[in-house]
C-alpha cells in the first residue's frame, strides 16, 4: 500500500501577537514545528505500511527550510520525503495550495491512499485536504477517528461528527483527513533520526510540476487578505476576595446580572 | 512574486522581518543576495513562505516594500445576484446555524439589493422550505431526493454545484460543522472560487465585495479576507456566531424545485451512525460549558464537574492533561488538539490554562477560573477568578445558584 502524506511547516503560534497600539506583529523567537495533527497522519501512514507493505512519502510545499518538516516526519518512520517549493508559490491561499500539492501528488503517482491532517493550526481552515481530493478526482472523508478495514481497493474508515460517527466505506485512491483521537505517534528513534539526517529532499517547483501559472500562488487564490487587525481587548478580569462563601455568592450575582444563571 | 523589495531603499534594519506572522522574511548580507548597495551591507529578502498580508508594507519606515495587486482576467462578475444559504440538515431537521446564516445572509442581501436564496438538499425536507421564508429567505431551492438520506459528500457537492451554476448567486454561505466544511472545500475547488473558512464577521464594503473576517493563529490576529475577482464569494461560519431572525410567519417566498445531476455515482457509502452516548450536550453547540482539569485528580473528580455542569445547566469540556489521563473522552477536550468552543459562559476547573488550552476558549464570552494557584495563566484570561481548592469552591457556587433559584 502506497500512503502520501501532506504535511505542513506551521510557526510555534503561540508566541505571534500584535501590538494593538501600532498594529503590528510581534514575533518572538517563533520557532518553526510540525503542524501537530499532521503527526498523527505520519504515523496512521507509517502504521499501515508495517501492516500492509508499501512506502510512506511525505510532501509538503513550503520555503526551503520545510524540509526539517519532512525530515521529522522520516525519523518517525516515513521513507522518502519531497519539498514542492518555489518563489511564485508564494501567496497561495487553500484553493492554490490544494492544486500545487495535487500537481506534487501527480508527479509521486504511485499512490492508493493520501492522508492529511484534519487542519493547520495556524489556518485552521480544514480546507485543504478535500480541495486536494477535488483537484485529484478522488473522494474523501474527514475527521477520521478510525481504520476499520483495508480491502484491495477499498478502506473503510470512522468519521467523526457533532453528535457521533460513521461509518464509511469508500474505493482506493482516496483522501482521509485524520482527528488525534486515531493514534499516539511514536517518537523518533536514534535509527531514524540517522535516517533522516542522511536522507535526501528532492526540491520540486513549479515547472518540474507543470503547473499552470494562473493557478499558483498569489495569481490562482481568489482569496486576498486586506487587512489585519488586533481583537478587541477583553478587559482585565477580576479576582473575587473575601471568605469562600462570599466569593460564591459575588460570582453568582455577578452571573446572575449577565443573564447566565 | 507582486511583493518586491527596493533594493535601493532597503536599509537591512530588520523591522519587516519581526513583524512578519509567517517567517517569511529574512535578513541577508547584500553580497550573497547579489543586490550590492554603496551604503547598506544588508537586505530584506522575502521567502515563498510570505502570504501577502502587507503587514511589512506597513512597518517599513523606508517605503522599500510594496505589494502589486495583480488584477486578474476574470468572467464576468455582474452576473452573479444573490446572496445564498446552504440549508444544513440532519435527518429531517433543520440544523440551528442555517438560520443564523439566514439572518445574516438577509442582512446582506438587504445591503446588495439583492434577493436571500437557501439550498435545501436532504430527504423528507420540502416541507422546511416555508420555516426557510419565515427566516428570512426570498427564494428555497429545493432538491429531495432519496439518494441524499444520508449525508454523502459527493451527492450534495454535485447537487450544490449544479444549481450554483445555473443560478449564479454571489455569495454563498455555509455552517462550519463537519459536513459544512467537507462539503464547502470541494464546492469551491470545483468553481475555482475563494472561500473563508470560520468567519465571526462578514459585512459588504463600499464597492460592495463581502469582507469576511476571521482569526487567525488561534484568535491573536483578526484578518480580513476578499474574493475580489471570482464568484461567488463563499465563506463557512460557526455554530452561534451569530443570531437568527425571529419568525415572519407573513412572509412569502418562492420554491424552486431542482435534482440532481444524472447518472450520479456515490464515491463513499455510509454504513451506519454511531450516536456519541458519553455526549450529553455536544461542547461544540452548548451557550456553557464546564471544564476540568489536572486538578480534577481522577476521574471521580468529574463527578463534581458533571455536577456543576448540570446546575448551570451546561456541558462538560475537559484540559487535554484530563483526556491524556484517560479521565473523561476525547469528544469533550477543548483546545489547540480538541475543539475551539466560544459559549457564552466557560468555567474552567483545575485548568492551569497552558495555552494550547486557551486558544480553544479565550473567545468564550465570560471566563470564570477557579484554581488553587494564584499564578496559574488561566487567571489572565478570566473574567472573574477564584483562588481556591475546587472541591471546596464548587459545591459553594451550586449552594448559591440553588438559593437564588428558590
Amino acid at each position: 500500500m502506497d500512503i502520501i502524506v501532506c504535511v505542513k511547516q506551521v510557526p510555534g503560534t503561540t508566541e505571534v501577537k500584535i501590538n494593538p497600539t501600532t498594529n503590528t506583529l510581534v514575533r518572538e523567537g517563533v520557532e518553526a514545528i510540525v503542524n501537530p495533527f499532521d503527526l498523527y497522519a505520519v504515523e496512521e501512514g507509517v502504521r499501515l505500511k508495517e501492516k500492509f507493505g508499501g512506502k510512506v512519502t511525505v510532501i509538503s510545499m513550503g520555503p526551503p527550510q520545510a524540509a526539517s518538516a519532512l525530515k521529522e516526519a522520516i525519523s518517525v518512520g516515513a521513507d522518502e520525503g519531497v519539498l514542492l517549493s518555489d518563489r511564485n508559490f508564494g501567496g497561495s491561499d487553500t484553493l492554490a495550495t490544494a492544486y500545487t500539492l495535487a500537481r506534487g501528488i501527480r508527479k509521486i503517482a504511485e499512490y492508493d491512499l493520501i492522508i492529511c491532517g484534519k487542519q493547520a493550526i495556524d489556518g485552521d481552515t480544514a480546507q485543504v485536504g478535500p480541495g486536494i481530493a477535488e483537484e485529484l478526482g478522488i473522494p474523501a472523508v474527514t475527521y477520521v477517528k478510525k481504520i476499520e478495514e483495508v480491502g484491495e481497493d477499498f478502506i473503510v474508515v470512522e468519521r467523526m461528527l457533532e453528535t457521533g460517527y460513521q461509518v464509511v466505506e469508500m474505493k482506493l485512491p482516496a483522501v482521509i483527513t485524520v482527528v488525534k483521537e486515531i493514534n499516539e505517534p511514536r517518537l523518533p528513534s536514534l535509527r531514524g533520526k540517522m535516517k533522516a539526517r542522511k536522507t535526501e529532499i528532492p526540491m520540486w517547483n513549479a515547472g518540474d510540476l507543470a503547473c499552470e501559472m494562473e493557478r499558483i500562488g498569489q495569481p490562482g487564490s481568489p482569496t486576498a487578505v486586506r487587512r489585519i487587525f488586533a481583537p478587541p481587548q477583553k478587559p482585565a478580569g477580576k479576582i473575587l476576595a473575601g471568605e469562600l462563601d462570599q466569593q460564591a455568592s459575588e460570582l453568582v450575582a455577578e452571573l446572575k446580572k449577565l443573564s447566565l444563571v | 512574486m507582486p511583493i518586491k523589495v527596493d533594493s535601493s531603499k532597503c536599509t537591512g534594519c530588520g523591522l519587516c522581518e519581526k513583524s512578519c506572522p509567517f517567517g517569511a522574511i529574512s535578513i541577508e548580507d547584500r553580497a550573497k543576495a547579489n543586490k550590492p548597495h554603496p551604503k547598506f551591507k544588508k537586505i530584506a529578502v522575502i521567502s515563498s513562505a510570505c502570504t501577502l498580508c502587507g503587514a511589512c508594507v506597513d512597518v517599513c519606515p523606508f517605503g522599500a516594500i510594496s505589494v502589486t495587486a495583480e488584477k486578474k482576467e476574470t468572467d464576468d462578475i455582474a452576473l452573479y445576484k444573490g446572496v445564498w444559504v446552504i440549508a444544513e440538515t440532519e435527518g429531517d431537521e433543520i440544523h440551528s446555524v442555517t438560520f443564523e446564516l439566514l439572518a445574516k445572509g438577509r442582512e446582506l442581501a438587504d445591503k446588495r439589493k439583492t434577493y436571500l436564496g437557501c439550498v435545501l438538499i436532504g430527504f423528507g425536507i420540502r416541507q422546511k422550505a416555508e420555516e426557510i421564508i419565515s427566516s428570512g429567505a426570498d427564494k428555497v431551492f429545493v432538491c429531495d431526493n432519496k439518494a441524499l438520506e444520508v449525508f454523502v459528500d459527493n451527492a450534495y457537492v454535485e447537487g450544490i454545484c449544479g444549481i450554483i451554476k445555473k443560478e449564479k448567486p454571489e455569495i454563498v454561505l455555509l455552517g462550519a460543522t463537519a459536513i459544512g466544511r467537507a462539503i464547502a472545500s470541494r464546492i469551491s475547488g470545483r468553481l475555482k472560487t475563494g472561500l473563508t473558512a470560520d468567519c465571526t464577521g462578514l459585512d459588504i464594503d463600499h464597492q460592495g465585495l463581502l469582507v469576511q473576517t476571521r482569526p487567525a493563529f488561534g484568535g491573536n490576529i483578526m484578518a480580513e479576507i476578499l474574493t475580489a475577482y471570482n464568484r461567488p464569494q463563499m465563506a463557512t461560519v460557526r455554530h452561534k456566531v451569530f443570531k437568527p431572525l425571529s419568525k415572519d410567519l407573513s412572509k412569502r417566498g418562492e420554491v424552486i424545485e431542482f435534482g440532481l445531476p444524472e447518472n450520479l455515482k456515490l464515491q463513499t457509502k455510509v454504513k451506519k451512525f454511531v450516536e456519541d452516548v458519553t455526549q450529553k450536550v455536544n461542547i461544540a453547540d452548548a451557550d456553557i460549558i464546564v471544564s476540568g482539569g489536572r486538578g480534577v485528580g481522577g476521574p471521580d473528580g468529574f463527578k463534581v464537574i458533571e455536577e456543576f455542569a448540570s446546575a448551570l445547566g451546561g456541558a462538560v469540556g475537559a484540559s487535554r492533561a484530563a483526556v491524556d489521563s484517560g479521565w473523561i473522552p476525547y469528544s469533550h477536550q477543548v483546545g489547540q488538539t480538541g475543539r475551539t468552543v466560544c459559549p457564552k459562559l466557560y468555567v474552567a476547573c483545575g485548568i492551569s490554562g497552558a495555552i494550547q488550552h486557551l486558544v480553544g476558549m479565550q473567545s468564550s464570552d465570560v471566563i470564570v477560573a477557579i484554581n488553587k494557584d494564584p499564578s496559574a495563566a488561566i487567571f489572565k484570561v478570566a473574567t472573574f477568578g477564584i483562588v481556591a481548592d475546587l472541591f471546596e469552591a464548587i459545591p459553594a457556587i451550586i449552594g448559591e445558584i440553588k438559593k437564588i433559584r428558590s
